[in-house]
């Protein structure tokens, strides 16, 4: 962030604005500015949405919508995971292959005969500790979190091949019993039990972050890391959390895509750590950290999805058109941030 | 007031103090004592080891040597959160709260009322908004703490530390940014916590604020002890010469007038502005600099002094007017090209905009001159030796260590280098932003007494200070700014004092 130089001209430009709007006006103002990324986000959704709904039959049919969700479960849980670390000015590159790792040690170890019991919590395991690995070196040696989270990439996506080069199906019981298990909501909308993980994910995500001290010490981080020392947060224990939660995301979020596809193999999620990354910018977190939300985050994963639908839908498109329009709408939202801060300083 | 003190235990007992970092020694052997009920202020020029002592104190720093009891007991503090659980709060210099938060979540981050666990955000606001209205503040706890000046970010940062029931509050130049009026209110809710017994350690170079303030002071000289003073008891001169070693007289003479005359219709001008000026910057003013010249910049913060700095040096693009630099036309779209018509600008914002923390005194002394001559033909060591060794004496940089690193140096001779870096450049126009700021009235003689000679020897100077006096002292002519504006533009003389100034400052002048 960018520093305020002592400046009297904003204090008589503040009096003077004081007079003349009134305290109610005020704070509306500046609540929408905070919020307003994530209004951008939601108006994108709503557009493509619209546009959708005009262009093609079907498009807006709870079906649509309903499978956005389900196809992409494993990318919010990434992308909750990845809003906790730019929230702080970090960034993970690792989630792709440890989410990979994570869908392959489960599809290995039920297919040895381990119980689904053992297995879940044992994946989502992995991702902590690769989590816990990464946060120590950002933390203990100062490695920047990018090299720190690029070397865990490789060495999980190396790990994947250890474990098993080939796809290995899943066909234990209770795994796939919990694969697909699904229920219908008012009879039509359908919801897996990797969407109400997914969901659970989110909510405890947002619940860590707005009412504990470690989600506020996340913002405060993304503030300024110095003033946050100074005020005597737990900096250094919050930094290592960061990385924890993601790699317990990724964890989970490969668990979902084991469950997706019924089957690990090492090659899944090969730049998913991007996708997710694109997701959390969409939704309006900023990459210098300390501003942004997972609702936004969970919105962004939403556009992602829908672009993909849309081009479906469109039918004469490559899939590769998807890439283009993120890419796109990427730029767009990183400008957008860019103005936004500017204005405020 | 404080005779009966003198019997009653200190809450904060620091004896025998000495910190080492390679190379320095920054502490040695210092005492302080804090009582409950008193204003204690830490008096030293910049290095003299202020900054060091409040960081061993807070827990930033660990000690080498020495004891530290807190209501007579020992303690040893690993960090900032451990120092506030004893109850010990430190407001530093650069606000150091998250701009990007609430101002209720700033002020009560850390101590948040729980419910089932969870942070209850509306106690949270309502115990902020308490914490303001001691404080005086009118403010909206929900509103976002950059969208505050910084005046009531630091009252903020007081409101934070009260939160936590302060025994000790440590304030470091907290009245370096602020204009008379905030100062004012900021003394008075120093005084209310003093009255209720919390004992205050005032860091200022302000000496007239601290005579006005404190009860008590400790002088440090050179990172070792000089001695505790009752205020009551020892005279500004006293203190000035306990300070820096040297007899008030001796700085005095230091302070000098440029003597020299310049007639400023004389000859072209090496530089001159017409109508020059950048939309939300600065309204467009006419400005000439003659060589040999000191123009002045007077008006408030943020009255437009630092852009027009900026637009003279090319930092900023000006979007109106124009510039010709020793009659030719001139665009300055950029630093670089300032620097090639010799134009060197000082920063006001010294760490950010200015020195190089990473690299040695050495380096950075020549990194300007390094970059004019282009990368590929390296300064021979000879020779940068040599003008390295030449202005470290000069301008008496401390210490006189030319490999050590510039973060490890204080505020003061940070300044030092980088105006080493600027001279060793040669420049024929020397913008100056602020060159004083933060720096203890030894050091501030000496960059004054440079800037006239500089003059003297043919240089222009543009000179920026929210001193006023130092303005007057060193300038020529001065020109005037408010909103954003330059109102006026007087020769200085005999005839011209402070008050004139003042006076241009408040009601805008007339053209």
């Amino acid at each position: 962030m960018t520093t305020t130089v002592p400046d009297g001209g904003t204090t008589q430009g503040a009096r003077a604005r004081r007079g003349g709007g009134g305290p109610a006006t005020r704070r509306a103002l500046r609540l929408d500015r905070r919020y307003l990324p994530v209004v951008g986000t939601f108006v994108v959704l709503a557009l493509i949405l619209v546009v959708g709904g005009m262009r093609y039959d079907n498009f807006l049919s709870v079906g649509v919508l309903a499978n956005l969700f389900i196809n992409n479960s494993f990318l919010i849980v990434l992308a909750v995971g990845m809003t906790f670390v730019i929230l702080t000015g970090g960034i993970d590159l690792s989630v792709g292959a440890v989410l990979a790792l994570s869908a392959v040690t489960a599809a290995y170890l039920l297919n040895a005969g381990m119980p689904a019991g053992v297995v879940i919590p044992l994946v989502v395991l992995v991702g902590s500790v690769i989590g816990l690995l990464v946060g120590a070196m950002v933390h203990v040696f100062e490695i920047q979190p990018f090299i720190a989270t690029l070397a865990a990439m490789f060495f999980a996506r190396g790990l994947c091949f250890l474990v098993a080069p080939e796809s290995i199906p899943i066909s234990e019981e209770t795994f796939v019993a919990l694969a697909g298990w699904d229920t219908w909501i008012g009879g039509q909308w359908r919801i897996t039990s990797s969407v109400v993980i997914a969901l659970v994910v989110v909510a405890v995500a947002f619940y860590l972050l707005h009412y504990t001290q470690f989600g506020r010490t996340v913002y405060a981080i993304g503030g300024g890391e110095q003033s946050a020392r100074l005020m005597g947060l737990p900096v250094a224990r919050t930094k290592v959390l960061v990385y924890v939660v993601s790699g317990t995301c990724a964890g989970i979020g490969g668990l979902l895509f084991a469950m997706y596809s019924r089957s690990g193999y090492s090659l899944t999620g090969v730049a998913m750590e991007l996708d997710a990354i694109a997701a959390v910018v969409i939704g309006g977190t900023l990459l210098t950290g300390g501003t942004g939300f997972v609702l936004g985050s969970v919105l962004g994963v939403l556009v992602l999805g829908l672009i993909q639908t849309v081009i479906t839908f469109e039918g004469t498109l490559s899939s590769w058109w998807t890439k283009i329009v993120i890419g796109g709408l990427l730029l767009v939202f990183v400008i957008l941030q860019r103005v936004l801060t500017v204005r405020r300083t | 007031m404080t005779s009966s003190k003198d019997t009653a235990r200190p809450i904060v007992e620091m004896t025998g103090i000495s910190i080492e970092f390679p190379g320095v020694k920054a502490l040695d052997g210092v005492d302080l004592r804090l009582f409950g009920g008193e204003v204690h202020a830490l008096m030293g020029e910049n290095g003299a080891g202020k900054s060091t002592l409040i960081k061993a104190l807070t827990g930033v720093y660990g000690i080498d040597a020495g004891e530290i009891l807190v209501g007579g007991a020992p303690h040893r503090f690993s960090g900032p959160g451990e120092a506030q659980g004893a109850g010990i709060a430190t407001v530093y210099q650069e606000v150091n709260l998250c701009e990007n938060l609430t101002v209720a979540e700033n002020i009560m981050l850390g101590n948040e009322p729980r419910r089932f666990g969870a942070i209850d955000w509306r106690a949270t606001r309502r115990r902020a908004a308490e914490h303001l209205a001691t404080m005086g503040l009118d403010i909206d706890p929900a509103s976002s703490l950059g969208s505050h000046s910084i005046a009531v970010q630091q009252l903020v940062a007081i409101s934070r530390a009260m939160v936590v029931d302060a025994k000790v509050l440590i304030l470091d130049e907290p009245t370096s940014s602020l204009d008379a009026d905030e100062v004012a209110r900021l003394f008075e809710v120093v005084r209310a916590l003093r009255d209720q017994g919390v004992a205050i350690l005032f860091v200022s170079h302000f000496i007239e604020q601290v005579y006005e303030i404190s009860d008590r002071m400790t002088v440090l000289r050179n990172g070792g002890l000089v001695g505790e003073y009752r205020t009551a008891e020892i005279s500004r001169g006293e203190l000035v010469s306990r300070m820096i070693g040297r007899t008030m007289e001796v700085l005095e003479d230091l302070q000098v007038r440029t003597d020299h005359a310049v007639d400023p219709t004389a000859g072209t001008p090496f530089l001159q502005a017409v109508g020059l000026g950048r939309r939300g910057s600065v309204q467009p003013f006419d400005l000439d600099v003659h060589p040999g010249e000191v123009v002045g910049l007077a008006g408030l913060l943020g009255s437009g002094r630092t852009e027009v700095a900026r637009l003279l040096a090319g930092a900023d693009r000006a979007d109106a007017g124009t510039l010709h630099v020793k009659g030719e036309p001139a665009r300055l779209r950029n630093p670089r090209a300032a620097i090639d018509r010799d134009i060197a600008f000082s920063s006001e914002d010294r760490k950010a905009e200015g020195v190089v923390g990473d690299l040695t005194v050495r380096e950075n002394i020549v990194l300007g001159l390094q970059a004019e001559r282009g990368w590929l033909r390296r300064l021979p060591g000879k020779q940068v030796d040599e003008i390295v060794d030449r202005y470290i004496t000069a301008l008496g940089i401390r210490p006189a260590n030319p490999d050590a690193l510039l973060r490890n140096l204080s505020g003061g001779n940070q300044q030092k280098v980088l105006l080493a870096r600027w001279l060793a450049t040669a420049p024929e126009l020397l913008i100056l932003d602020e060159p004083t700021r933060g720096i203890d009235v030894g050091a501030k003689a000496e960059i004054q007494r440079l800037v006239a000679d500089l003059a003297s020897r043919g240089m222009g100077v543009v000179f920026i200070s929210a001193e006023l006096e130092e303005v007057l002292r060193l300038s020529h002519r001065i020109a005037v700014m408010r909103d954003r504006q330059k109102v006026a533009e007087l020769t200085n003389g005999e005839a011209v004092g402070l008050d004139d100034v003042v006076e241009l400052i408040a009601s805008g002048g007339t053209h």
